[in-house]
């Protein structure tokens, strides 16, 4: 079972340069565990607190997962999890 | 240094001004590697606040998706500060997630003179650069 997952530019550290890897799991939380083993400090950038952090946008196929069961939401094999930083800011 | 077509410096004005008092936001896009800002692409502010601004998480979905389809990346992410100066505040910084990015500040706090400034926001370090307006 494998499920792409783009990773955005900042995060490419993490995955030696690439734009794309693969994982596998049931749910979005099990896919990040399931990265973590080989792409090991990923997961601190995309969960705090046992949720989604607050300014990384995770989409499944092409939905925001804020909008599905964020990380309880079912994954399958052919999935594609795309990952973007928010682009946000303010005056403070 | 940013260099930006007239046009397009023009049209991140005027949607700045149109949007005032809430933050304007967009980007420039352009071919992937050239550092030219070609196309203009304003966002919906989410956050449509005075002080705050964010990208709607489903367009930001679909504009990343297109630029990437059309071998573009964005050159100048850019957004308006309404009431203090076109400097990348506290927030900016630490929210900067495209380091190859040129990011423009405008600010709309006089109502005749709009201040236009470009910076790298690099790690957590922002550099201003000079801007070069092209015809």
């Amino acid at each position: 079972m494998a499920i792409e997952v783009r990773i955005p530019t900042i995060l490419r550290t993490y995955t030696d340069g690439a734009k794309q890897v693969e994982g596998t799991g049931s749910t979005l939380g099990e896919l990040f565990t399931d990265l973590e083993q080989r792409h090991g400090g990923l997961q601190d950038r995309l969960i705090e607190g046992g949720g989604l952090r607050r300014f990384v946008n995770v989409y499944l196929n092409d939905e925001d997962v804020r909008f599905l069961d964020g990380l309880d939401t079912p994954v399958k094999d052919g999935d594609t999890v795309t990952v973007l930083p928010a682009v946000a800011g303010g005056a403070r | 240094m940013l260099r930006i077509p007239r046009e397009l410096q023009a049209k991140i004005v005027a949607h700045a001004r149109q949007d005032h008092p809430d933050e304007a936001c967009g980007v420039l896009a352009g071919p992937a590697g050239t550092d030219r800002p070609e196309r203009f692409i304003a966002m919906t502010n989410a956050e449509r606040s005075p002080t705050f601004y964010r990208f709607d998480s489903g367009e930001q979905f679909r504009v990343w998706q297109d630029m990437d389809d059309r071998g573009e990346e964005p050159v100048v992410i850019y957004h308006s500060h309404t009431a203090t100066q076109a400097y990348p505040s506290r927030t900016d910084i630490s929210y900067a997630s495209e380091p190859e990015a040129h990011y423009v500040l405008v600010s709309t706090r006089d109502s005749e003179a709009t201040e236009f400034r470009s910076y790298r926001i690099v790690d957590g370090v922002v550099t201003e650069e000079p801007v070069t307006v092209v015809e």
